[in-house]
């Protein structure tokens, strides 16, 4: 076995101690309560361990097949989550062929950029010619009501749910001097860290949270599940540093920022359901809400972290 | 042959239904009510060619197998296709829309298949609703009411359907869209078509997520 399966089993083997352990915590959280009703928090927490399971396995899946699986199930999540997002905004019918071009044109297109690697494409694609070309295609149906409010809308939803969620893949085509052929294990190393520290923020929260940080936006974040959350998830970057090419400082340091920019992903994602009025993004994932619920701490984090490890790592 | 076509049948059930899914991520609030083999006739909201699909798709299969949407036979019976979809996939109760031609009665039609234990989905507005209100029921969900008064008419409220293919475009945009079915209601004893086709329609309307605003 080469040194990056053993890293790569090794790391899955751990996520399923730490899930095994999680689904034993809530099977007796949930046998012990006492009363007729179901507490929903048990509930609630219980269904997210479960969907844990299910989310861990289908990672796992995509990354025993390597570049085509991450990129594949990276596309389909951009997908679901550029539906959820245009759900909620005020797209008309004129906007229908707009919105064609984004689904089947700019985001497979997006993605295949991703897929050949072609760094000088997928990382202006989106901001400059989707960007340009989107507005010239709302502008020929001639519907002007709303139109800055529509079109912003739609740029903002190509930028969050297919750029920022495309660069998740497109750590597979940096090349580290060293580090050939395990770029998968960036991914990991990066999905780990901003998923750990919000369930970390969530345990801290509900442990220890007193004070909320930002009432008008979240009501459950909380002052002490921040700091304990981003402070463990940098713990938990830092020593995963072994299967990455930062050292341990490096390591804890990357997660620290990537904790941080989740932390203020969510807020800002928060910020638009509030505006919107929805509570959840989706339904589609049991006890989290919506792909973007999950996800919106990688969108914020994914790009930096992708043009950081670009800049001081790659040659 | 027949096992042939029935097989086709349900592989293009199968395709339907996961297309659906795919470009909608359908998902159905059961509020009020609880999925149930028994005899129901559920009646919805009509915005879509695509309505009688979604709800469809959001039944557990065993229900949907007994489910029976009731559809326009001079628009399913116009190509080889059409039928086929319209006859073996969605078991449809074709029924004709034109008074003076028609040789069999509609209402007769669906009483059929609720005594062959079917339950039915029928669009009560009558025609593709392209306007921001609802329209008036038609009054053939009075007539099944009042000759079946055991079955449970299920009011189903089906969002968003109608962003993603507005009359006259042929491409589906995905948006997420939700099938949001509501406590049965029967025809109450004295009550008259008018009250009752209110009634009904204020109960489809009452499902809607701007049901709350509309109030204010």
């Amino acid at each position: 076995m080469t040194e990056y399966q053993t890293n790569l089993l090794t790391l899955f083997g751990g996520l399923a101690v730490v899930l095994i352990i999680a689904s034993t915590i809530g099977y007796m959280l949930a046998r012990k309560q006492t009363g007729s009703e179901p507490n929903p928090v048990i509930e609630n927490l219980n269904a997210r361990i479960n969907a844990w399971w299910v989310m861990i396995g289908v990672i796992g899946l995509a990354f025993i097949w390597g570049r085509p699986g991450v990129v594949i199930l990276f596309g389909l999540l951009s997908f679901a989550a550029l539906r959820e997002f245009v759900s909620l905004t005020n797209t008309r019918r004129a906007d229908h062929l707009v919105l064609a071009m984004a689904f089947y044109v700019v985001l497979p297109l997006q993605f295949y950029f991703i897929w050949i690697g072609w760094y000088g494409m997928f990382s202006i694609f989106i901001p400059v010619y989707a960007y340009l070309f989107m507005p010239i295609l709302a502008v020929l149906r001639g519907e002007t009501r709303n139109f800055l409010i529509r079109i912003a809308e739609v740029q903002w939803a190509l930028m969050i749910t297919v750029y920022c969620v495309s660069h998740v893949p497109a750590l597979l085509s940096l090349q580290i001097p060293g580090f050939e052929g395990q770029n998968i294990l960036l991914i990991a190393f990066l999905v780990l860290v901003v998923q750990s520290s919000d369930v970390l923020q969530y345990i801290w929260g509900k442990l220890a949270g007193k004070r909320k940080i930002a009432p008008k936006l979240s009501p459950s974040k909380t002052v002490e599940g921040f700091v304990g959350g981003v402070l463990s998830a940098t713990l938990v970057g830092a020593s995963l540093w072994w299967m990455t090419p930062f050292n341990f400082w490096q390591a804890g340091l990357l997660a620290f920022i990537i904790a941080l920019l989740g932390f203020f992903g969510g807020l800002v994602m928060s910020a638009i359901k509030r505006d919107r009025g929805v509570k959840d993004w989706g339904q589609m994932i049991a006890g989290h809400g919506g792909f973007i619920d999950r996800l919106d701490s990688v969108i914020f984090s994914a790009p930096i972290f992708f043009h950081i490890v670009r800049y001081f790592w790659t040659v | 042959m027949n096992s042939l076509l029935a097989f086709a049948a349900k592989i293009t059930g199968f395709s339907i239904i996961s297309f659906s899914r795919f470009i909608t991520a359908v998902f159905a609030n059961w509020d009020g009510v609880r999925p149930s083999r028994r005899r129901r006739i559920y009646f919805a909201n009509h915005v879509s060619n695509g309505d009688f699909i979604l709800l469809w798709t959001v039944l557990p299969p065993p229900i949907r197998k007994l489910t029976r949407p009731v559809a326009a036979a001079d628009y399913w019976l116009t190509s080889k296709l059409k039928a086929f979809i319209g006859r073996n996939v969605f078991n449809a109760v074709l029924i004709d829309r034109n008074r003076d031609t028609r040789v069999l009665d509609p209402i007769e039609q669906m009483l059929e298949a609720l005594d062959n234990d079917n339950s039915l989905i029928i669009f009560p507005e009558g025609q593709r609703n392209t306007t921001d209100q609802m329209l008036p029921f038609k009054p053939g969900i009075f007539h099944l009411a009042e000759k079946r008064p055991d079955v449970e008419l299920v009011p189903v409220w089906i969002e968003n359907l109608n962003r993603v293919l507005p009359k006259g475009e042929i491409i589906p945009i995905p948006f997420a869209c939700s099938v949001t079915f509501g406590a049965p209601i029967h025809l109450q004893d004295g009550e008259d078509k008018q009250t009752f086709l209110k009634r009904a329609e204020k109960c489809v309307l009452n499902l809607s997520p701007d049901a709350g605003k509309n109030h204010d």
